[in-house]
C-alpha cells in the first residue's frame, strides 16, 4: 500500500478533544465528523484538506479520552496517513481498528515541514519527502496489522474468520 | 532476549519464542469482559460486521454491574440487549442482578481469570487481573467485538517499569496506600505505553485484595497493565477456585526495565488524593480540616471483604457523624453474604450506614449516591476527575477503607488511629 500528498504539520499533543471536539459527539455520520475535524487548531483545514493528504505531527499525537471519532474524523476528512513522532495508546489502537494508516518517525515528524509533498510506502516504512529528496525509514507495521489496514479496519479484517 | 513477565505472557499467547518491546503481535485470548454499558456498543459492532459465531461460550463474561439493579428505562433497555445475545450464544458467564457483582471483584472470585492468562475487556479496571499473574488490559469496543469472534487481539508489546516494594506495612495501612503512593510518584502518565511490574520482600506482607486493589489502579497511572509475580498468596487464592490451568511466568533476571522504583511501605503513612486527579496524594497529616457530605465504601477497588472487615473494626460500636451518608457496598454477592454472616452488616447499619446490593453505583456517578454541587465526599474507589460522582462543582477525596469508615464518624477527613 501506498500514499502520496500534501502535509498538514501540527505540534504535540494533538488531543481527541482537537482532533474532534466533544460536541460533535452526538453523531456518528462519519462525515459528518469529518466537517469540524481539527476545527479548533485550524479552522481552515476542512477546506484545504485534499484526498490522499498526509498528516504530520509532533509527540502524543491523539491523547486524551478515547474516542474512535478522532481517527475515524480523520479518515473521513481525506487524509491518507498520519505520521507522528509519536502515538497515545488508545487513539494507537483506534486508528488501527478503523483502518487508518499510522506511522511513527521521530525524525520524519521533526523533519517535514506544512505543505512538503510526501510519499509513503508502508510495506517498507519508507517515507520519501519529494519536495527535499529527502527519505526517511518507519518500522514498517507486519502483515496482519496491514492487513487490518488494507481491508479498512479490524472486522473487516476478521471476516473470512468470523 | 531477557523478557519481562508481561513479555513472556505475550510471547506464549502469540505463539512466538519472544518478543521485545514495541513488536505488534496478535495473541490469543482467554477471557473476553464487558459490562452493561460497553457491551451493548460491542454487540453492535459484532453484528454490523456480520459475524454469526463467538469463539467460545465459557471465555467470554458479560457482567451487568454498572447501572444495575436497571436505574432507569435506557439501563434496562441495554441489559435486555446483553440477556438477548447471551442467550442467543448461549454465553454461559453472563451475570445480571441476584447473581451479579462489580466486574473487577466477581471475576477472580469466579475463578474466571487466573495466572498466565492474556485477558481484554472494554472496560479500563480489567488490569485488575495482573494480581493474579495474568495479563489484561481495558481495550475499546472494535476490539471487544473482534475478541469475541476470534478469541484473539493484536498488542503493541510494552516496557515496564519496575516497582519494588519493600517493608511490612504499619497498622491501617492497605495497598491503597501503597497505590496512592505511587500514583503521587509517578503521576497520571508516569506509565503511560507501558507495564507496572511489582516485585520485592514487601509482596509477602500484600494480600490477595492487596494487590487486586493495587492492580486495579496501574491504569490510574497510564500503565497498559500492572503485574504481580505469581507466589503462595496467588496459589491459595486460586487453587480449587481457577477453572483453567494455571501457568506461572516469571520475569527473566536479567529483564530490561525503563526504570525502577523502591517504595519501603514501612514509611507509608494513609494517604488521600484530592481532587481533580488520582496522583494529587497528600498524606493524613497534610489533610488539613476537610469536611464531607458522603461516605462511600465499595467498588472494584475496595469493595471486598477485607476492606469490609477493616471498615467494620473502626466503626464498631460507634456512630456516624450527624449529617454524614454513609454507603457501604458489598463488590459481589459472597461477599455480601460472608459480611452478612460476620456481623459486619449488623456493625455497619447500627452504626448508621446504608447497606446496598452490589453495584458500580456512585463510582461512577451513576446512581445510589450521586452528589450534589459543592458536596463532598471521602471513597475508596479509583477515581476523583471532575464530576466523577455528580455535580461538575461536588469533590472526590479517594482514600483506604480504614481512612474512609474514621471519616464517616468525625465528619472530616480522619487519620483512623484517632477514632
Ligand atoms: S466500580 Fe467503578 S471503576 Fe470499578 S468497574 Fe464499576 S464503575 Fe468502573
Amino acid at each position: 500500500m501506498k500514499a502520496q500528498g500534501t502535509v498538514h504539520k501540527y505540534g504535540s499533543n494533538v488531543d481527541t478533544d482537537v482532533i474532534i471536539p466533544a460536541r460533535y459527539l452526538n453523531t456518528a455520520v462519519h462525515s459528518e465528523l469529518a466537517a469540524h475535524c481539527m476545527e479548533d487548531i485550524d479552522a481552515d483545514f476542512i477546506k484545504k484538506v485534499k484526498d490522499g493528504d498526509i498528516m504530520v505531527a509532533d509527540k502524543n499525537f491523539g491523547c486524551g479520552s478515547s474516542r474512535e471519532h478522532a481517527p475515524i474524523a480523520i479518515k473521513a476528512s481525506g487524509i491518507s496517513c498520519v505520521i507522528a513522532a509519536s502515538f497515545a495508546r488508545i487513539f494507537y489502537r483506534n486508528a488501527i481498528n478503523i483502518g487508518l494508516p499510522i506511522l511513527e518517525c521521530e525524525e520524519a515528524a521533526s523533519d517535514i515541514k506544512n505543505g512538503d509533498e510526501l510519499s509513503v510506502d508502508f510495506d517498507s516504512g519508507l517515507i520519501t519527502n519529494i519536495t527535499t529528496g529527502k527519505s526517511y525509514q518507519a518500522e514498517p507495521f507486519p502483515p496482519f496489522i496491514q492487513n487490518i489496514i488494507a481491508k479498512g479496519g479490524l472486522l473487516n479484517s476478521l471476516k473470512d474468520r468470523m | 532476549m531477557a523478557m519481562t513477565m508481561t513479555q513472556k505472557i505475550l510471547a506464549a499467547h502469540a505463539g512466538l519464542s519472544e518478543v521485545k518491546a514495541g513488536q505488534l503481535i496478535e495473541a490469543k485470548l482467554d477471557m473476553v469482559l464487558a459490562n452493561d454499558v460497553t457491551a451493548p456498543v460491542a454487540i453492535n459492532e459484532f453484528e454490523k460486521s456480520g459475524a454469526d459465531k463467538i469463539f467460545s461460550t465459557t471465555q467470554i463474561s458479560l457482567v451487568m454491574d454498572h447501572f444495575t439493579p436497571n436505574k432507569d428505562i435506557k439501563a434496562a433497555e441495554h441489559c435486555k440487549k446483553v440477556r438477548e445475545f447471551a442467550g442467543k450464544y448461549s454465553i454461559k458467564n453472563y451475570f445480571d442482578v441476584g447473581d451479579m457483582g462489580v466486574e473487577h471483584a466477581l471475576l477472580p472470585e469466579k475463578g474466571l481469570v487466573g495466572p498466565g492468562d492474556c485477558i481484554i475487556g472494554a472496560d479500563s479496571h480489567t488490569c485488575t487481573y495482573g494480581a493474579l499473574g495474568a495479563f489484561s488490559t481495558g481495550v475499546g469496543s472494535t476490539d471487544m467485538a473482534a475478541g469475541m469472534a476470534t478469541g484473539t487481539a493484536w498488542f503493541k508489546v510494552p516496557s515496564a517499569i519496575k516497582v519494588t516494594l519493600t517493608g511490612k506495612k504499619a497498622k491501617w495501612i492497605s495497598g491503597k496506600d501503597v497505590v496512592l503512593h505511587l500514583i503521587g510518584i509517578i503521576g497520571v502518565d508516569g506509565a503511560l505505553y507501558r507495564s507496572l511490574e511489582f516485585t520485592g520482600d514487601g509482596l509477602a506482607d500484600l494480600t490477595m485484595d492487596d494487590r487486586l486493589c493495587i492492580a486495579n489502579m496501574a491504569i490510574e497511572a497510564g500503565a497498559k497493565n500492572g503485574i504481580f509475580p505469581v507466589d503462595e498468596t496467588t496459589l491459595a487464592y486460586v487453587t480449587d477456585r481457577f477453572e483453567r490451568e494455571i501457568k506461572v511466568y516469571e520475569a527473566d533476571t536479567d529483564a530490561e526495565y525503563d526504570e525502577e522504583i523502591v517504595i519501603d511501605m514501612s514509611t507509608l503513612r494513609p494517604t488521600v488524593a484530592f481532587p481533580h486527579l488520582p496522583e494529587n496524594t497528600r498524606t493524613i497529616d497534610e489533610c488539613g480540616e476537610v469536611k464531607i457530605d458522603q461516605v462511600v465504601i465499595g467498588s472494584c477497588t475496595n469493595g471486598r471483604i477485607e476492606d469490609l472487615r477493616v471498615a467494620a473494626d473502626i466503626m464498631k460500636g460507634k456512630t456516624v457523624a450527624p449529617g454524614i451518608r454513609c454507603l457501604v457496598i458489598p463488590a459481589t454477592q459472597k461477599i455480601y453474604l460472608e459480611a452478612m454472616k460476620e456481623g459486619l452488616l449488623e456493625i455497619f447499619i447500627n452504626s448508621g450506614a446504608a447497606v446496598s446490593t452490589p453495584t458500580c453505583g456512585p463510582c461512577l456517578g451513576g446512581h445510589m449516591g450521586i452528589l450534589a454541587k459543592g458536596e463532598r465526599a471521602v471513597a475508596t474507589t479509583n477515581r476523583n476527575f471532575v464530576g466523577r460522582m455528580g455535580h461538575p462543582e461536588s469533590e472526590v477525596y479517594l482514600a483506604s477503607p480504614a481512612v474512609a469508615a474514621a471519616s464517616a464518624l468525625t465528619g472530616v477527613i480522619t487519620d483512623p488511629e484517632n477514632v
